[in-house]
C-alpha cells in the first residue's frame, strides 16, 4: 500500500511537469495548427540560462524569472522571425521549420553552455515528507513543482478567460479573418501566443531540471511524454493537455515501479500509449475539433 | 446612435441611385483578381448615408471579391476605395472597424469556440471598455441570441447566427455595415425578419448599408438602391423600385 501511494506521488508530480509541457504545445497548436517540435530546445536554452545565472551566484528565484522572460522574448522572436513566414502554407513546412529549429537550438545550446552533464539545483528538498514512521515520496521539491504548475495553469484561465487581450488571443485563434475584420491585430495575437507558450514550456523545463543532471537534449523525452499527454487530451483542449499529461505521469511511473526492469521501459510504454490512442481515439479526450467545423 | 437619427432621415433619397453630394462610401473603377481569375472588372459604385445599397448578381459575379476588396482582406490591382472621403485603398484590414467599416463575412464568421456573448465582446474589443447597456440593446434587437448568451456559439442555428454576428458589427458603431450574403441557408420568414430589422436601424438611426445577395427578391423589397453586377463589371445602377419593375432585367440577371 505503501509503495503503491509512493509511485503514484511520484506519478502525480511527473505528470503536472508532461501537463505544462503538454499545454505549451496545446497553445500553439490551437492558435497556429502547428505542432512545436521546438519546444524542448527552446526550454532546455532558457534552463541553461537559469543555471548560468546560478553558478553566477545569483539565487534560483533571480534565475527563474529571468528564465522565464528569456523563453517569453525567444517565444516572440521564433514566432516572428522563423513561423510567420510559413504560417498559412502547408502544414509540413512548419513542422520542418520547428523540427529544424529543434536542432538548431540544441547545437547553440552545446556550443555556448557545453555539452557536459551538470547538475541542477532545486530551491527545495528532495527528501520526502515524513508521515508516521514511514517518509513518502512527496517532497519539498514536488510541492513546489505541483504549486508552480497549478498556479501558471490559474494563471492562464484568468488570462483567457477574463481579460481582453486573452478574448483577443482566442478570437485571433478560433477565427482569424473575423478577429482581423473586427479589428484585432492578429499578428500580435500570435506573437504572444508563441511566447506565453514558450514560457508555460520553459517552466515545465525549469522544474523537470531540478534535482537533475542537465545537457544540450535532456528534454528530448519530455518532448515525447508532453507530445503524448496533448495528443491524449486530444491536442486542442487545455484541460485535455492537464489531465492527459496526469494520466500519463501515472501509467508512467506505474510501469516503471510495477513491471520488471519498468524504468527502461518508460519512453516505450509512452510511445505504446500514443499508438492506442491514435487507434481507438484519434480525436483525443477532449478534442473539440468537431465543434470546430460546425 | 440616436444622434444621427435627423442625419439619416434627410440623406434617404427617393429617387434613383444616382445621388449627389459626396458619398459615405465610394468605389472607383476597381479591379481585382483571385489568381489568374478577373473578379471586378473596374466597378464603380457608391453607397450613401442612410441607406441600403444592394449588390445583385449570380454567383461568381464578383459580389463577395467586392465587398473583400473594399475590406482590404484582397487587394485592388486598380481603382480606389474611399471612405467618408479619405482614400482607404492600401489601409489594413485591422484598421477598417476604426474607420467606421464593419464587414461581415459570407458563411457568417460565428467564431464556434467562443460563447455568444464572447462573439459579442469581440466586436467591441477595439473600442476598449463598452457600457452593459450597449451589449442590452443588442440583446433586446435580437432575444433569440439572449436566451443563449453564455452557451457555445456552434449550438447555434443558422438565423440565431446571423443575428448573433450582426449584432457583433453593430458592437462596433459603423458607420457603414458590409453584409455578404445574410440571408443564405435561411428560412424566408428569418430572412425578413433581419431586413426588417436592418431597415429600422437604416431609417431610425442613420446606420448605412452595403449588402451583398443572390437573393435579389428579397434585398429589391429592402434596398433603397440596387447594383447589378455581371462577370465582374456592374450592369446598372438604379433605385430598387426601378429595378424590381424591369421585368427583362430581372429575368436577365436576377433570376426572378
Amino acid at each position: 500500500m505503501q509503495y503503491f501511494v509512493n509511485v503514484t506521488l511520484t506519478g502525480l508530480t511527473e505528470g503536472m511537469v508532461y501537463s505544462a509541457f503538454a499545454l505549451a504545445l496545446v497553445l500553439i497548436w490551437r492558435s497556429t495548427r502547428i505542432v512545436n517540435f521546438a519546444q524542448g530546445s527552446m526550454a532546455a536554452a532558457t534552463t541553461f540560462i537559469a543555471l548560468a545565472l546560478i553558478q553566477a551566484g545569483q539565487s534560483y528565484w533571480v534565475a527563474l524569472v529571468v528564465a522565464l522572460l528569456s523563453g517569453l522574448v525567444l517565444g516572440a522572436i521564433v514566432e516572428r522571425v522563423v513561423i510567420r513566414p510559413v504560417e498559412g502554407g502547408p502544414e509540413l513546412n512548419a513542422v520542418i521549420v520547428t523540427l529544424g529549429l529543434f536542432v538548431a537550438i540544441q547545437a547553440a545550446i552545446a556550443i555556448v553552455f557545453g555539452s557536459a552533464f551538470q547538475s541542477f539545483p532545486t530551491p527545495f528538498g528532495l527528501e520526502g515528507f515524513q508521515v508516521g514512521d514511514n517518509r513518502i515520496a512527496l517532497t519539498p521539491n514536488s510541492v513546489w513543482v505541483i504549486a508552480a504548475v497549478l498556479v501558471t495553469m490559474a494563471l492562464l484561465v484568468v488570462l483567457f478567460r477574463f481579460t481582453r487581450i486573452g478574448l483577443a488571443m482566442r478570437a485571433s485563434a478560433f477565427g482569424q479573418e473575423v478577429a482581423r475584420l473586427l479589428g484585432v491585430r492578429v499578428g500580435r495575437m500570435l506573437t504572444l501566443g508563441w511566447a506565453l507558450a514558450a514560457v508555460v514550456g520553459s517552466l515545465a523545463g525549469l522544474l523537470i531540471a531540478g534535482g537533475e543532471f542537465v545537457y544540450p537534449a535532456y528534454m528530448d523525452s519530455l518532448i515525447v511524454f508532453g507530445f503524448v499527454a496533448a495528443v491524449l487530451g486530444g491536442l486542442d483542449s487545455p484541460i485535455g493537455a492537464i489531465v492527459g499529461g496526469l494520466i500519463l505521469g501515472l501509467a508512467l511511473s506505474y510501469v516503471s515501479g510495477y513491471v520488471e526492469r519498468g524504468s527502461a521501459l518508460v519512453n516505450v510504454a509512452a510511445l505504446v500509449i500514443l499508438m492506442i490512442v491514435l487507434l481507438v481515439r484519434p480525436g483525443g479526450l477532449f478534442a473539440s475539433s468537431t465543434a470546430r467545423r460546425a | 446612435m440616436a444622434d444621427t437619427r435627423a442625419h439619416g432621415s434627410t440623406a434617404v433619397a427617393t429617387d434613383g441611385g444616382t445621388a449627389a453630394g459626396p458619398a459615405l462610401l465610394e468605389v472607383e473603377d476597381l479591379t481585382s483578381s483571385y489568381g489568374a481569375v478577373r473578379a471586378l472588372d473596374g466597378v464603380s459604385l457608391r453607397a450613401d448615408t442612410g441607406r441600403i445599397t444592394a449588390v445583385l448578381g449570380a454567383n461568381g459575379a464578383g459580389k463577395t471579391t467586392l465587398l473583400r476588396t473594399v475590406s482590404g482582406l484582397v487587394r485592388s490591382s486598380s481603382g480606389r476605395v474611399v471612405l467618408d472621403g479619405e482614400d482607404i485603398t492600401s489601409a489594413s484590414v485591422e484598421s477598417m472597424v476604426g474607420r467606421g467599416m464593419a464587414h461581415v463575412p459570407e458563411g457568417r464568421g460565428v467564431i464556434a469556440e467562443l460563447t455568444v456573448h464572447e462573439n459579442l465582446r469581440v466586436g467591441a474589443l477595439f473600442r476598449g471598455k463598452v457600457e452593459k447597456s450597449e451589449y442590452d440593446r443588442i440583446y433586446d434587437l435580437f432575444p433569440r441570441i439572449a436566451e443563449r448568451r453564455d452557451q457555445p456559439a456552434h449550438v447555434l442555428s443558422g438565423g440565431e447566427r446571423q443575428m448573433l454576428v450582426i449584432g457583433r458589427a453593430l458592437l462596433a458603431q459603423p458607420r457603414i455595415l458590409l453584409l455578404d450574403e445574410p440571408s443564405l441557408g435561411l428560412a424566408p420568414r428569418i430572412v425578413a425578419q433581419i431586413f426588417g430589422l436592418l431597415r429600422r436601424l437604416v431609417d431610425d438611426e442613420g446606420l448605412s448599408v452595403l449588402l451583398v445577395e443572390q437573393n435579389a427578391r428579397s434585398a429589391l423589397s429592402v434596398a433603397d438602391v440596387g447594383v447589378v453586377l455581371n462577370l465582374g463589371r456592374v450592369v446598372v445602377t438604379d433605385s430598387a423600385r426601378t429595378l424590381m419593375a424591369d421585368e427583362d432585367l430581372r429575368h436577365a440577371y436576377l433570376g426572378f
